[in-house]
């Protein structure tokens, strides 16, 4: 019933008062910051999923008996406030430390508040995230799949892109889109390393966190809710993915 | 079949080949397992063994934790033994005395596990391919095409391999592995889940695939069927050592060590005592020990070598024991003892009768015979045991 009044109520003032809102609602975020922040989550993600597997690999299959300090090494990232690892980051950078003065003999600038910097920051911030649902899907993959293989005459590395990746595939989905999803909302690190340059440096958070300084609500409503609402997209397609993949796969033990 | 051989032929834990005198050997330079090793697991198991495996099937028997599955891993290099040597042939795949330890992938060795293993995300024909990679591609699917042929799984090669049955999987899982032409085989019960028929058409095709390729096949099992439908050689395995090796009717129908009577079933098991030999019959009288009570049993075993006086154990299977309501006469068997029955118990379709005779033994009857016998606890009864149902073991 009212679905019909709607619509002519709509044509006349109200529809032209919900655009011009929906205008003011769009200009209101910084696409600019937007831009920057799916670029950083985007190259972190792609390079995580390449760095990560090696680690996760090791993590997986290694008999090392210290092996534990490494697992711990890499997980720290989830429990250290994300200043405090911003701040070493920051120092590792600058010129003070070996690494930062390689790179600006190599380079001529220092790699502090640039995108490159930010990039190594978030890397590091969000390692566990990737590494850990690889190790997980890594080990729960049948201990005997990998001997078959081994017998049949593979080597350590075709077996893992045979057997080992293809049924890690949940996993390997999930570890990119946490990646992908905590990049996008890290804050701590990126005002640490990379501070707060348009266009360079300023990420989506760092933006709310401007626009609540300047006390303008609106658009830090708006930002925040559009962040909320990818990360939750994100974070859906991955969990509808990987329950679909669990009842097709076997879960790898036998 | 196998010409009956006095039980001294078998030498527990011996380290000699079997190699059966009377038989040709055509292919003297087909390779020849050879293994001597041993590995520590934690505290309480080590496994110790030596052995060679020519080729044909080689039953690896034993109960579960006697280290038949280390064996096997050890031999294909997943499991790393502390010391010894195994070779194939020339070829050697682990010395430690050369610090010599070639990678799985090197070894040539085929493996199907009891789990079969088969990559679940690829198809049969895939799986089957698998080991195959070092072939140019026509090579690969015409090899691939062949086993499956001869699997009788043709129809199978383009299913995921996790959609199809047991007896396919097992089927398949064989193919993946022989079509690589390993230069050993080992077989960790892959046909364990499988009905009798299906079980048996299996097995005619390996056995088929094994009159082409000359390789020694080692085989686990738990199955008695199995090791006389396979066997040429059997090695017992209990507790990580070899307590026996030689054909199956020396090792299961006349086992001389007591772990080996307990895997293939005697449920009864007496100490007992030579009381007379008689050479010219082929049997020794046994007295059994009683318990206090009982009165003295004799037993007229078949023959082994030893003095009147020596101590021995008897075991005999509740199977091959009859039990008669009155004193049978004309019979050939030469035991018939009187006892009474102590105890009647139904288990599944067979009826376990204990009686007692001065010993207590175990005897299995079918529900039929208990009815129309009208067998009931303290029922007098005869107890009617065969020379040869007598089998004799080490103190």
């Amino acid at each position: 019933m009212r679905g019909r009044v709607v619509p002519a109520h709509c044509r006349r003032d109200g529809g032209a008062t919900g655009f011009t809102k929906t205008l003011q609602t769009i200009m209101a975020i910084d696409w600019q910051a937007f831009r920057l922040t799916l670029q950083l989550a985007v190259t972190v993600s792609a390079l995580l999923l390449v760095l990560g597997l090696p680690i996760a690999y090791w993590i997986a299959f290694s008999g090392w008996r210290w092996k534990f300090l490494v697992e711990a090494v890499a997980a720290l990232p989830i429990v250290l406030p994300p200043t405090v690892l911003g701040f070493y980051v920051l120092m590792a950078l600058g010129p003070h430390s070996p690494f930062g003065r390689w790179w600006i003999s190599l380079t001529g600038h220092t790699l502090a508040f640039t995108f490159t910097g930010l990039v190594l920051g978030s890397i590091l911030y969000s390692l566990p995230f990737a590494v850990q649902p690889f190790a997980a899907s890594f080990a729960s993959v049948d201990r005997k799949l990998i001997a078959a293989s081994a017998t049949l005459g593979a080597s350590p590395m075709r077996t893992f892109f045979r057997v080992i990746a293809p049924l890690s595939i949940p996993g390997l989905i999930t570890g990119a889109a946490l990646t992908f999803a905590h990049t996008m909302g890290e804050f701590g690190v990126v005002l640490m390393v990379g501070g707060n340059i348009p266009g360079v440096t300023r990420t989506v958070s760092i933006d709310i966190f401007d626009r609540v300084q300047a006390s303008d609500y609106t658009a830090a409503n708006q930002t925040a809710l559009l962040l909320l609402v990818l990360c939750f997209a994100v974070l859906t397609i991955v969990y509808g993915l990987n329950r679909k993949a669990w009842t097709i796969s076997p879960t790898g033990k036998l | 079949m196998n010409p009956p051989r006095s039980i001294e032929a078998v030498e527990s834990a011996s380290l000699t080949p079997i190699s059966p005198a009377g038989e040709p050997s055509p292919e003297r330079s087909t390779p020849l397992l050879e293994a001597r090793f041993r590995k520590q697991q934690g505290l309480q198991f080590s496994l110790d063994v030596a052995f060679q495996a020519t080729p044909g099937f080689t039953i690896l028997f034993g109960p579960s934790g006697a280290g038949k599955t280390t064996l096997l891993d050890c031999v294909a290099g997943l499991a790393k033994p502390d010391a010894g040597r195994i070779a194939i042939g020339d070829s050697v795949l682990f010395d430690s005395a050369q610090r010599m330890d070639l990678p799985v992938a090197k070894r040539r060795v085929g493996y199907v596990f009891q789990s079969l293993a088969l990559f679940p995300h690829l198809t049969v024909e895939q799986n089957v391919q698998y080991g195959l990679t070092h072939l140019p591609q026509a090579e690969r699917r015409a090899r691939a095409a062949t086993i499956l042929q001869q699997f009788r799984i043709a129809y199978l090669a383009h299913r995921s391999a996790r959609e199809i049955s047991g007896g396919e999987s097992q089927r398949a899982a064989l193919a993946r592995t022989l079509v690589t032409d390993p230069a050993v085989l080992l077989l960790d019960e892959p046909l364990a889940a499988l009905d009798a028929s299906t079980k048996a058409k299996i097995i005619d095709d390996l056995r088929e695939w094994n009159r082409t390729h000359r390789v020694p096949i080692l085989y686990v099992t738990h199955s008695r069927e199995e090791v006389f439908a396979l066997g040429e050689r059997v090695i017992v395995l209990d507790a990580g050592r070899i307590v026996a090796q030689g054909t199956p009717h020396e090792v299961i129908e006349a086992p001389r060590q007591e772990t080996v009577a307990q895997l293939v079933g005697f449920e009864n098991i007496f100490d007992a005592t030579v009381e007379a030999v008689h050479p010219e019959r082929g049997t020794m009288t046994c007295r059994l020990a009683a318990s206090d009570q009982g009165d003295r049993v004799l037993l007229e075993t078949p023959l082994v070598r030893a003095d009147a006086g020596s101590a021995l154990r008897v075991g005999i299977r509740a199977g091959d024991i009859l039990l008669a309501t009155s004193l049978p006469v004309g019979l050939s068997a030469r035991n018939v003892i009187p006892g009474r029955i102590a105890s009647l118990q139904q288990r599944d379709v067979i009826v376990s009768a204990r009686v007692n005779c001065g010993v207590e033994m175990e005897v299995h009857l079918t529900l039929a015979a208990r009815d129309s016998l009208q067998l009931v606890p303290g029922r007098e009864v005869w107890l009617v045991i065969k020379t040869h149902s007598c089998h004799l073991m080490q103190a």
